[in-house]
């Protein structure tokens, strides 16, 4: 390995600052009309405006949260009635899930990095890249329609016959959903393509940054499985306006066959929505620690494997639904597999710190929640995995913990780390690092504080989506709760420095992190075609921190 | 230790056999994954203090994994997982395998109650008699969506599904009484959809069952019923369902469509009724209630004046109920393979 750097741009191909002042001004103040924000095809500006949604896509699920996490406080009712109850959790998990996991970090950071690290000037089709963000918008308002007039109250799963036969609304949300769905399929295909065939002249597979190995690895995954969500939602739709009989039993249809068609995909969903958060990290731990990833191949062969694997687990979700017992023999052993992929990222993620130059700034900070939550949800998974231990445990508080533990928390930590360790870049701004490390001790903390007690819940026997509960469970109701307060006072302070910092902020500089990503090769905020004059090229691996730093390049306006 | 542990991991007392197994793994999942997560996290917390940044400028070596330490991050976990597929399958196949010689119950969840039937006759609501150290075979269905039928200790848990039956079974250690949770969301009442195992101990359930064919189980359900972990119904209907089976409207009428002795209950409220006497009228909860207190005010057509008077027999929150019920049997709720009666107490033969 050549110990000087040359990832970094050409130096004499940068033109000089004033010189690209006017000719180059940066994606945010190039055309200031709203017209221009809502038609653009650039994706950096897709990007951002993703980011804002999602972010209001998260206050809408973390009030939902917040209202299922009060009425839990007594046993008996709390604030709200059982119906309301029912139709709050089912909101949470699907506009969490559907609205703010599965498109938050491909969305906002895959739209806005994946071209910037690929050295390109934009996605493979801009206008379906737009198109991407307007079906995600459709779908979330004909589903918060639904969920205005009316509500749905079956769970985030769907499972019929319920789903079916229930009285609430569950047409819209479910075609919204379906929508949705769509979305998805497109911003994975934009990406597989943009991939394939973007590529600045250098990058080779194996000089892509590790985000898009787990975006690519993701989008696969998008591509392959999401259909047949479309597909199940439809079905469910026609069953309960139309009684076709496919899972209703009194008409000669089979109830589990919806089980095994939604988790068909809702297991490699997980992925869709953990893949992501395992790209962010790579970079962040290579970035802060100043080092190569220690098993680069691996860990991008990893995602491949997570993406593939992922596809055969989907039957451990019904190991007590009556499904035979070699079934369940042969969907533990491939789960245990997932479980195995995790643990290569995992201990090559800690082998790249070792010898490193460890900066501990707010991402890395999040990066050891992160750590920690993987591991710990990985592992809990895996104990899952076990079939006779998720006997009792299915469908109990454990499982609860255990999703939010390896999907939300890995995602959350992904997404808050990614927010910040991108925020210069995509804003041009320096935010208070201070608050930053409070806040993130906070969410972590609460994260902890609200999760741990329903593991112990689940092992102690209390079913999930439960709006009363026997009186022996109100103790560990209670922490939980408490913690839920602490994390929701994290994010109301990381909101409040965010905020601030995008209006009041220091100007960055274009490689504040001293980072050695693609993605840093241009200015902050980059220009409307991402790089000023030719682009920069590219001969090394990326996260490769051998020799002194070359070339600064410019900041931008 | 064991109790320990248990109190520790907040696991509920164990009563049969499958409990010692699962517990027993339990500790060493749990164990495996505390030392494993406490290695990976000290080794990272290490290495954040050891390898602090110290200049601005510093640069790092290029560092890769041998093939040995990959062959170590793959063969590491597996090993373990491994380990735990096989004890974990092991004991599974081991709950999924009903001894030859256990004692057969039918179980049937229903929003939002589980009924108990045993082969040789006494049913039962909510409450679940067995005997103790004697495998008991449950054999679970559901009348309307899909419940769960779970015992926090005995361990057990298995979905109780419409158009099918699905089994389980388990062996209770010692004698007492443990709580049922419905554990696959149901609807409205799914929290409340509670109910005991009690087990006895043989000379218990040698009397239990004597007492059983003197055909008291009415009294001695209606008893139990009582100081049981059942709440209250949640709604009218579920209340009016009850009176219903009690006061004997099934008898004659049917909840799945088909006419009997009298009309079906089913998408009965709200249709237009053609009456004996060629006029028609819509259903609606004024008839309904006529039609218990002098059914023979406005026969429906086709069916013969058999029908008693409830006057005197239900008090007006009983009516009350038993409208509301009827008006919640709108959709074609058609279900196979259960029966379409309430839950009845039926004394044996
Ligand atoms: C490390 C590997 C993992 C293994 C071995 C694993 C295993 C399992 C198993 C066996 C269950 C079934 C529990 C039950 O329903 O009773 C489960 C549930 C679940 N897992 Fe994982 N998991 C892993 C990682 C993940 C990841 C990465 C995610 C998300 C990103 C995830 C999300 C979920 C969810 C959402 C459920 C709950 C399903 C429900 O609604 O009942 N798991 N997991
Ligand atoms: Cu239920």
């Amino acid at each position: 390995m050549s110990p000087s750097s040359s990832i970094a741009a050409e130096p004499g191909a940068v033109p000089a600052p004033d010189e690209h002042h006017e000719h180059h001004p940066s994606y945010l103040v190039d055309g200031t009309t709203v017209k221009s924000w809502l038609l653009t095809l650039d994706h950096k500006r897709i990007g951002v405006m993703y980011l804002i949604w999602v972010l209001l896509f998260f206050l809408i699920g973390g009030i939902y949260a917040l209202i299922v996490r009060l009425e839990l406080l007594t046993p008996g009712p709390t604030i709200i009635d059982a119906m309301t109850y029912n139709r709050a959790f089912t909101m949470h998990g699907v506009v969490m899930i559907f609205l703010f996991m599965i498109p938050a970090i491909p969305g906002a950071f895959g739209n806005f990095m994946l071209p910037l690290m690929l050295g390109a000037k934009d996605v493979a089709f801009p206008k379906l890249n737009l198109a991407s963000l307007y079906l995600l918008l459709s779908g979330a308002v004909i589903a918060i329609w639904g969920m205005i007039n009316g509500g749905m109250d079956t769970g985030w799963t769907f499972y019929t016959p319920y789903s079916t036969h229930t009285t609430t609304t569950v047409a819209p949300i479910l075609f919204g959903a379906f929508i949705i769905g769509f979305s998805s399929i497109a911003t994975g295909l934009n990406f597989i393509v943009t991939t394939h065939t973007m590529r600045a002249p250098g990058i080779t597979w194996f000089k892509m940054p590790l985000f898009v190995w787990a975006m690519y690895a993701t989008a696969c995954i998008q591509v392959l499985a999401t259909p047949v969500l479309g597909l199940v939602l439809l079905l469910v739709v026609g069953e309960n306006i139309f009684h076709f009989g496919i899972f209703d039993p009194a008409r000669g249809g089979d109830p589990v066959l919806f089980q095994h068609l939604f988790w068909f995909y809702s297991h490699p969903a997980v992925y869709i929505m953990v893949l992501p958060s395992f790209g962010v990290m790579s970079e962040v731990v290579a970035t802060y620690s100043r080092k190569n990833i220690f098993g680069y191949r691996a860990v991008a062969f990893s995602s491949l494997g997570i993406a593939f694997v992922g596809f055969f687990a989907w039957g451990h979700h019904m190991f007590v639904s009556g499904q035979s017992t070699f079934n369940a023999g042969v969907f533990a052993v491939l789960t245990m597999l997932v479980g195995v992929f995790t643990a290569i990222k995992v201990f090559n993620w800690v082998g790249t710190v070792y010898k490193g130059a460890v900066d501990f700034k707010t991402p890395f900070a999040y990066f050891c929640g992160f750590l920690y939550f993987t591991v710990f949800g990985g592992m809990t998974g895996v104990a899952f995995a076990t079939a006779s231990l998720d006997v009792p445990w299915h469908d109990t508080y454990f499982v609860v913990a255990h999703f939010h533990f390896i999907m939300v928390g890995a995602t959350i930590m992904a997404f808050m780390a990614a927010l910040h360790y991108w925020f210069p870049k995509m804003f041009g701004k320096t935010y208070h690092e201070g608050w930053g490390l409070v806040s993130a001790a906070l969410i972590i903390l609460g994260f902890n504080a609200t999760f741990i007690p329903q593991f112990l819940l689940g092992n102690a026997g209390m079913p999930r989506r439960y709006y009363e509960y026997p009186e022996r469970f109100q103790t560990l109701n209670v922490a939980s709760t408490a913690g839920a307060s602490l994390l929701a006072f994290g994010f109301i302070i990381s909101a409040i420095y965010l905020v601030y910092a995008l209006v009041y902020g220091q100007r960055a500089s274009a490689n504040p992190w001293h980072s050695r990503g693609y993605e840093w090769l241009t200015a902050s905020p980059p220009p409307t075609h991402n790089f000023v004059g030719p682009q920069p090229t590219y001969t090394e691996e990326p996260h490769l921190y051998v020799g002194p730093e070359k070339s600064e390049v410019p900041d931008a306006v | 230790m064991n109790e320990l542990l248990n109190n520790i991991l907040f696991l509920p007392e164990r009563a049969s056999t499958f409990a010692e197994r699962v517990d027993h793994l339990h500790y060493f999942v749990v164990g495996v994954t505390m030392l494993m997560s406490f290695a990976v996290g000290t080794t990272a917390i290490f290495f954040f203090f050891r390898y602090r940044r110290r200049s601005d400028t510093q640069t790092t070596e290029y560092v890769v994994p041998s093939v040995k330490t990959e062959f170590l991050f793959v063969s590491l976990p597996l090993l373990f997982f491994l380990t735990w597929f096989v004890i974990g399958f092991r004991d599974f196949v081991f709950v999924s395998t009903p001894p030859k010689d256990s004692m057969d119950v039918y179980v049937m969840g229903k929003q939002w109650m589980w009924k108990f039937s045993y082969p040789e006759g006494p049913n039962g609501v909510n409450v679940l008699h067995v005997p103790a150290n004697r495998p008991v075979r449950l054999l679970l269905t559901s009348r309307d969506v899909i419940h769960s039928f779970f015992v926090p200790s005995f361990r057990i848990k298995m979905d109780a599904v419409p158009g099918r039956y699905t089994q389980t079974w388990f062996e209770a250690t010692k004698p007492g009484t443990y709580q049922i949770l419905c554990t696959e969301y149901c609807g409205l009442s799914h929290s409340k959809m509670l109910g005991e195992v009690v087990v006895l101990s043989p000379e218990e359930w040698d009397a239990w069952v004597k007492e059983q064919r003197k055909g008291s189980l009415q009294n001695r359900q209606d008893a139990l019923a009582d100081l049981s972990l059942v709440p209250q119904p949640a709604r009218m209907a579920e209340q009016g369902q009850k009176v219903a089976a009690e006061v004997g409207c099934f008898k004659c009428h049917t909840v799945n469509g088909e006419p009997h002795i009298g009309p079906t209950f089913l998408g009965m409220y709200g249709k237009q009724e053609t009456l004996q006497d060629g006029l028609s009228l819509r259903v609606d909860e004024a008839y309904i209630t006529q039609s218990m207190m002098d059914p023979g005010a406005h026969l429906a057509a086709g069916f013969p004046n058999v029908m008693p008077t409830f006057q005197g027999k239900l008090t007006g929150p009983q009516t009350a109920a038993i409208v509301e019920y009827i008006k919640t049997l709108r959709t074609p709720d058609i279900r196979t393979g259960a029966s379409s009666q309430g839950p009845v107490y039926e004394p044996i033969q």
